[in-house]
């Protein structure tokens, strides 16, 4: 697979049957043997301007750089806990190619000198669990790992991957958030500096180290080179995880999934933390930082979700909110109970209760009016005349920044572009209840919700 | 060489909505509508530190803090230098 220019790479040779073994990761792509010298990877990588994967976009090379010189030896944790529900692209790649992110893991504790490795996986993906021990005896068979390996479950929960709570997970069995400072990469698991990178980006520094920098720019845009893994999903034939070039047209990877930008009513790009596109954006928009950004949007962990124009943007907004809120970890009270308030307020919005409220509210004042009496004073008065949707952005500004992760700060971020984009529909579910197409089946996936966490009131 | 300022922090997780903070210090903290303090995230004007530091005192779970952060030595020092010494100070 040495041309540069073929797609794909990550899942080249990947068997979407039970992960491939290490003769054909080898026959692939694989390092003979992964002895390559740590300071010539970091600047490779370097070169290659290669990102994390995992959503903050952050730069590979700074952060092995900085983590391997700490004054401790350096802990290396590959982060495939994955509790974007929107996304399904670590799970795949772990399933599929489990030894080119083992490989990953291994050239990143040479770039760090770390001398344990750890591998998140959640505990929900069977399939990236099975295929990673099954790699992880091949290995230890062939003796390819200098640095051990241990695997740990992280429980479903959406803020379990989260930096922080994974150092936490390790360390104390708890998947919870902490306030940061310090960041893991200063102080994490055991007190070391702690490398925590995604199972996506350790398989690109995988391929990195075997092609070279030159070769892993031959794709995407010279500011963001290379490819990366996303998840489709919503109205499209075929849904599911493709990898594709940075720059790729919004409208190629919709029309790859046998989808159709004509007939959307949005897109939501970056998963549920992520920003909704009006159709005209969508159809303009690539898939890289730079045409996203004006868009006030980002590529986050790569999930896309194609809203039908037959379904209705408040009711999967309410629903998905709904469902974040009960994500909360439950430790920090503007999260509990903001985001709960949030939600509420969506969902009566959604479901008729604000615009009978409203109407209510109106009939009130109209017949004070009449009889000229004088409304109750003060804050109650401003109370009253605030209405569902004014709630949900007085709340919004609120919440945001106050809490130990950054949990609350993308419930509201979704929040905020949802009645943005779809303001006319928020508008007329807060007058006049339920559309028409409120009682359809909701279009973007979510899981059960996670009771790993006691919401502690 | 750069100056630093106090500014008022809360701990969200150790915090449980007891409210003195805003009793004490009404110059810089509301609360939300469940109880929890919004603090105001500017340099503290020296003539309510000592309130800030009493307020800080009598917080039942500590969680109210005064932290000490590099101030911007102009105010049109560029956005890379200001986050340099944010990062050097966390």
């Amino acid at each position: 697979m040495s041309d540069a220019s073929t797609l794909p790479r990550l899942l080249h040779g990947a068997d979407p049957h039970g992960g491939a073994s290490l003769p054909t990761h080898l026959r692939h792509h694989g390092l003979r043997a992964l002895d390559v010298d740590g300071a010539w990877l970091v600047e490779e990588v370097e070169r290659a301007g290669l990102r994390g994967r995992g959503g903050a976009a952050f730069p590979t090379a700074t952060k092995l750089e900085v983590v391997g010189h700490g004054r401790r030896r350096a802990v290396v944790v590959g982060n495939g806990s994955e509790g974007e529900p929107a996304s399904a692209k670590d799970a795949t790649l772990l399933a599929q190619a489990p030894h080119l992110v083992l490989d990953g893991l291994q050239l990143a504790a040479a770039a760090t000198r770390a001398t344990d490795a750890i591998l998140a996986v959640k505990s929900r993906a069977r399939d990236a669990q099975a295929a990673v021990a099954t790699a992880l005896r091949e290995r230890d068979m062939a003796a390819r790992d200098r640095v051990p390996v241990r695997v740990v479950e992280v429980p479903d929960g959406y803020v379990s991957g989260e930096e922080s709570a994974l150092t936490n997970l390790v360390d104390r069995g708890r998947a919870v958030p902490t306030a940061t400072p310090p960041r893991p990469f200063e102080r994490g698991v055991g007190g070391r500096p702690t490398l925590i990178q995604n199972v996506e980006t350790l398989a690109h520094v995988a391929l990195i180290a075997r092609y070279g920098a030159d070769w892993y720019r031959g794709l995407g845009t010279p500011n963001e080179p290379g490819t990366m893994l996303v998840t489709l999903q919503g109205a499209v034939a075929r849904p599911g995880v493709r990898e594709i070039a940075l720059g790729t047209p919004l409208a190629a990877l919709v029309e790859h999934g046998g989808g159709d930008l004509s007939r959307t009513r949005g897109v939501l790009v970056g998963g549920y933390f992520g920003t909704w596109l009006d159709p005209a954006a969508a159809r303009g928009a690539t898939l890289d930082a730079a045409s996203l950004r004006p868009l006030g949007a980002s590529l986050g962990c790569g999930a896309v979700g194609v809203l039908p124009d037959d379904a209705c943007p408040v009711a999967e907004t309410a629903r998905i909110v709904s469902w974040l809120a009960g994500e909360s970890a439950g430790q920090c009270g503007p999260c509990v109970f903001g985001l709960a308030a949030i939600a509420e307020a969506l969902a009566s919005v959604a479901d008729g209760r604000a615009a009978r409220e409203l109407a209510t509210a109106s009939r009130r004042s109209a017949s004070r009016a009449r009889r000229s009496v004088a409304p109750p004073g003060g804050g109650g008065r401003r109370a009253r005349s605030e209405d569902a949707l004014a709630r949900v952005r007085r709340w919004s500004g609120e919440v945001a920044g106050r809490g130990a992760c950054r949990h609350p700060d993308g419930v509201v971020r979704l929040v905020a572009s949802a009645l943005r984009t779809f303001e006319a529909d928020f508008e007329d579910h807060l007058r006049h209840g339920p559309c028409g197409a409120c009682a359809r089946r909701p279009v973007l996936p979510l899981p059960a919700q996670s009771s790993a966490f006691e919401v502690a009131a | 060489m750069s100056r630093e300022a106090l500014h008022l922090r809360v701990d969200p997780i150790a915090c449980t909505a007891h409210g003195l903070c805003a009793e004490l210090l009404p110059e810089c903290v509301r609360l939300d509508d469940w109880g929890y303090p919004i603090v105001d995230d500017r340099p503290l004007p020296p003539e309510l530190v000592a309130h800030a530091r009493r307020a800080a005192s009598v917080c039942p779970t500590l969680a109210l803090k005064l932290e000490a952060r590099a101030a911007a030595q102009v105010p049109r020092a560029s956005r890379s230098t200001r986050r340099r010494t944010s990062a050097t100070q966390s």
